[in-house]
């Protein structure tokens, strides 16, 4: 297994490779379909001049993406005594956030993208440009993940995206991942889906009527 | 007071409430015995250090954690089906009723996840009840008791249910069991990693499309390691499960043997115009509990 932490810098990322299993730790934010809408529409490409608050997100996801993940979740959160903890929490299907996500990595310099199903080839030549990972978490084990949550320090958008949508800020310590995206263009999911289809196809030759 | 009569009145009380509260939390956070075992058995089949081993292992650690901590082992806690058996005399609004009840008070304590989203305004209703949310299927017996059984359906394997009208010319799938293996696998290719496999299929043969969704789901009742009484529907889910498990999707579809963990059949009449097939995906978090509730009172969950 391999460690990671934030700041984590091109060389760090060099070092990870396609199959690789991957302890993650370190500052980012959760940022699902709705969040990744708005970074891109409004934040980077807005034609309006940023609100007060949009400005202050902005600042805010500029310093805390720079060498660190986006994390496609929507988790289950419950607040006591003024603090946020997550129940219950893991990767959500990342490909919905295809269209956006090379704009991401390349505007707030993210070096991890953690999610589940893995992404096109958008995002797989984004990762090899601007030396970026995709990890794939451990989709439906929402508690073990949400153990890895050690600090949720912050929260944007909560009323108008809703808890699941909302951007939290958060603190990761050992979140494990496997590497299936890597800088240097191989994706896991492109490989699995090839051998997939030779697979399929040779059970359709061997059909027949006596099942 | 006859039996009859106490049914009539529980169904109202607080205790009928609390036990579909429980039940509710125990469906959101242990799987039924069968599934954790067919998991187990996925594990010891995957080769020692592999990434497929490396997954249903924390699987399996996750439904400990859920188990201890009585939390949601999956934080997509889908959408609530309910298939309650009962005597026809009771109010089915007042069941209704009380699953909404219960279903508001386990979101507000965390164990479901707010998932009733408004398909125009983008509102989420904050509870677990809206329109058509949760679902309901009432049947009617003549026993002394309620049996009401739950599954919460992620959104991630919903997503890659899908029906087929045969004949299919793609796949050369004709209106015979060959066909119907055809497009089944196509339909687990199609899906790789998408349901959080090792998955569950129920499928249905025939029927118009709506009942064969619902017959497709209803065979998530069916406990995993059953034996289809119908000897040729037994043989095709054998078939159709080696052969998927032969594909190398694997845990997450990061590669591996255990594509699926069980297949379920069943069939309707269909129309002589008509023949489909319908596939509802289930994933790895299969979330199935049943509670039975007497006239006394007295209920199990199982
Ligand atoms: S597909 Fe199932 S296990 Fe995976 S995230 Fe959705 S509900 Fe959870």
């Amino acid at each position: 297994m391999i460690n990671l932490k934030t700041p984590i810098t091109e060389e760090d990322i060099l070092k990870v490779k396609a199959g690789d299993v991957v302890l993650l730790s370190g500052t980012g934010v959760t940022s699902r379909d709705m969040a990744h809408k708005y970074m891109v529409e409004t934040l980077i490409e807005g034609k309006e001049p940023l609100s007060p608050e949009d400005q202050r997100i902005y600042e805010e996801l500029k310093k805390t993406l720079k060498d660190g993940f986006v994390y496609h979740s929507g988790p289950i959160v419950r607040q006591q005594d003024n603090q946020w903890k997550f129940i219950s929490s893991g990767p959500t299907t990342s490909i919905r956030t295809e269209i956006y996500q090379h704009k991401v990595i390349k505007a707030f310099g993210v070096r991890v993208v953690i999610g589940k199903g893995g992404m096109g080839s958008l995002t797989l030549d984004a990762c090899k440009k601007y030396r970026a990972i995709y990890l794939h978490g451990i989709g439906g084990a929402g508690v073990l993940n949400a153990e890895a949550v050690v600090d949720i320090i912050d929260v944007f958008k909560k009323e108008e995206f809703g808890l699941p949508e909302a951007i939290w800020k958060i603190h990761l310590e050992n979140f494990t991942g496997i590497v299936t995206m890597d800088a240097y263009g191989n994706s896991i999911h492109e490989m699995i889906s090839e051998e997939v289809k030779k697979n399929f196809e040779k059970l359709l030759l061997s059909g027949g009527n006596n099942i | 007071m006859n039996k009859d009569m106490n049914l009539r009145a529980i169904i109202e009380t607080d205790l009928f409430y609390e036990a579909l509260f429980n039940l509710i939390v125990a469906t959101a956070s242990e799987l039924p015995g069968d599934v954790v075992d067919a998991l187990k058995r996925a594990e010891d089949a995957e080769k020692e250090s592999s990434v497929a081993r490396l997954v249903l292992s924390r699987y399996l650690e996750n439904l400990e954690l859920a188990r201890i901590k009585k939390a949601p082992l999956c934080q997509d806690t889908g959408i609530p089906l309910f298939f309650i058996r009962m005597q026809e005399s009771l109010r089915r609004d007042i069941i209704s009723a009380q699953i909404n009840k219960a279903l508001e008070e386990a979101t507000r304590n965390q164990y479901l996840r707010p998932n009733a989203v408004d398909p125009i305004t983008g509102r989420n209703s904050g509870i677990n009840v809206g329109k058509g949310f949760p679902v309901l299927h009432f049947d009617y017996w003549d026993r002394e008791y309620i049996e009401i059984s739950l599954i919460l359906k992620g959104g991630g394997s919903e997503n890659v249910s899908c029906q087929y009208s045969l004949p299919y010319s793609e796949l050369k799938a004709g209106r015979d069991l060959e066909g119907v293996r055809r497009v089944v696998l196509e339909a687990v290719k199609n899906a790789e990693g998408k349901g959080c496999p090792p998955g569950i299929l129920g499928i249905c043969i025939g029927g118009d499309r709506e009942s064969g969704y619902l017959e497709s789901k209803r065979q998530f009742l069916r406990t995993l390691n059953d034996t289809n009484p119908d000897p040729v529907l037994a043989a095709l889910e054998k078939r159709i499960l080696n052969d998927a498990n032969s594909l190398w999707i694997g845990p997450q579809g990061l590669g591996g043997q255990s594509t699926l963990l069980g297949v379920k059949i069943g069939t309707l009449h269909r129309l002589p115009a008509c023949y489909f097939v319908t596939i509802s995906y289930m994933c790895w978090a299969f979330r199935r509990r049943s509670i039975k509730i007497g006239a006394d009172g007295q209920y199990t969950i199982t």
